[in-house]
């Protein structure tokens, strides 16, 4: 479960404070999506930041299962535009740090690291570095790190928009089936309308500078079976674009 | 397949030398310029019982030189890359100490420290240890902020970050700044050798050449020559097999 409170964050340039993140209330379920939608500089990044213990000056209250965020509590997965993998560790090694530093003396990880690799489809990768991967295979093992540790909460910034649309629906789906295994909550960050609602059980739409969340959505389309070619998903999406464009526009 | 094509060139590029100093000898026609073959029979001769013990000592100086330079580098240049803090007030120490030719320092040095191994290792490390640190910093510097990320929120030390991170980011340039110092290294070390010694490479050409001993002088520059080669040799190899993620 995770919990946010009267969160305020401002930072500072050239030594005058500016208001990024204004009186943000949210709350997530255990095992939910929840997609955040916005345009660019209302600080969605920064609140994903704030999430993932990087961002440390903030005003409010911020709680997973009821504790405030401290990384080296609590598993938390972070996924940044790039995908973070380190490139100088080949595929193997970059899934396996994750574990390397959480877990720092413990048992080998290997078997599930196996697991993982098989399940992103990445078998005979594993020798690869980064350089050598395509951006969905970058994405595919960016994931298979993150979920090695069963996060207690996994944050994605805008993780899928530097695919092709092909590959973003493949990976999305990727994402999806092993979410569903291991029902983690998740936030991502976003600038698709589809992807929000494709991914999304709660669906946020922040707004303005600075950033406060105007609508909380809960999508009645999320898990159906091939629910992209319904109409009801071009419907909704519509509505929700309608939305959005008013509520920036504002 | 790679390897051995590395092999080959090597080969060329001595076939090359040799054959530009065959040209030179035979063009002067003087024996201040003696021909390669001549000087290979004479190297052949004197390097076990003549020349091996002052290449030792030279190669001991700059291997002691270099460590020194890296284990006092290395680490100051990672944190002046990683806190801001250090890089403000190191950087200016750095900027006025590094332009200041260390060669006109060997005097002082000699008086304060002796005429023996001390002042002539410190002066390779003087000349090391500031590209050194520039390059390492710099290395740390240019690291994108997100590569950090996933690691913060996995709640990393900073003996991990320093690990994972720091150090593989900052090896491409930290060797390229081994290898751009080497050169000037090896040069200041033949220089420091000709004072206060009686040992290493610099002391055996410079005595040959009193001697007029052509053959023996040019043995000697052969000598020194091929330890910068196998030098180079060594950080091109180190830098194949710790960094080859970035020739991918």
């Amino acid at each position: 479960m995770i919990q946010i409170k009267n969160l305020n964050v401002t930072y500072e340039a050239m030594g005058e404070g500016y208001a990024a993140l204004e009186n943000i209330n949210l709350e997530l379920g255990a095992g939910e999506t929840c997609a955040i939608i916005g345009p660019s500089g209302c600080g969605k990044s920064t609140l994903l930041k704030v999430l993932a213990g990087i961002i440390r000056k903030y005003e409010g209250v911020v709680e997973i299962n009821g504790q405030p965020i401290m990384p080296m509590q609590q598993k938390i997965g972070f996924i940044p535009q790039n995908y973070g993998l380190l490139p100088w560790k080949n595929v193997y090694e970059n899934i396996r740090l994750s574990a390397k530093i959480k877990n720092k003396k413990d048992r080998d990880h290997s078997k599930e690291l196996d697991f993982f690799i098989q399940q992103l489809g990445l078998a005979g990768l594993e020798g690869r570095y980064p350089g050598e991967l395509s951006g969905g295979q970058q994405q595919r093992v960016a994931l298979a790190r993150s979920f090695l540790l069963k996060p207690d909460l996994l944050l994605m910034d805008e993780p899928f928009s530097a695919l092709d649309a092909m590959t973003r629906e493949e990976i999305q789906n990727v994402f999806l089936d092993v979410w569903r295994k291991y029902s983690v909550s998740t936030i991502l960050v976003t600038h698709y309308v589809e992807e929000a609602l494709y991914l999304g059980q709660k669906i946020v739409i922040l707004s303005g500078i600075p950033g406060t969340i105007s609508k909380i959505i809960d999508n009645p389309l999320f898990g159906i079976e091939n629910i992209r070619n319904h109409q009801d998903f071009f419907q909704l999406s519509l509505t929700l674009r309608k939305m959005i464009k008013e509520d920036w526009s504002k | 397949m790679i390897e051995q094509r590395r092999g080959v060139w090597y080969l060329y590029g001595i076939l090359i030398f040799f054959t530009l100093w065959y040209m030179a000898a035979s063009l002067v026609n003087l024996p201040i310029i003696p021909t390669p073959w001549i000087v290979m029979k004479n190297l052949l001769g004197i390097f076990i019982p003549k020349i091996l013990i002052h290449g030792s000592y030279s190669l001991w100086r700059i291997v002691a030189g270099v460590i020194l330079a890296v284990i006092v580098g290395v680490p100051v240049g990672l944190c002046m890359g990683y806190f801001p803090k250090w890089d403000r007030a190191l950087s200016p120490i750095v900027y006025l100490t590094y332009p200041i030719p260390k060669i006109a320092l060997l005097p002082i040095m000699m008086l304060l420290l002796g005429l023996g191994e001390v002042s002539k290792i410190l002066m390779i490390f003087l000349i090391i240890v500031f590209q050194v640190i520039i390059a390492v910093r710099d290395g740390v510097k240019s690291i994108p902020k997100e590569t950090y990320y996933p690691l913060y929120s996995l709640g990393a030390t900073f003996g991990d970050i320093f690990r994972e991170i720091l150090i593989p980011a900052s090896m491409p340039k930290f060797l390229t700044s081994i290898r751009v110092a080497m050169a000037t290294a090896i040069s200041v070390l033949f220089f420091t050798e000709t004072f206060g010694t009686e040992y290493g490479m610099g002391y055996f050409i410079m005595d040959a050449w009193m001697r007029v001993n052509y053959l023996e002088m040019y043995s000697g520059i052969v000598v020194l020559s091929c330890m910068g080669l196998v030098l180079f040799g060594v950080i091109d190899y180190l830098d194949r097999k710790i960094c080859h993620w970035q020739y991918k």
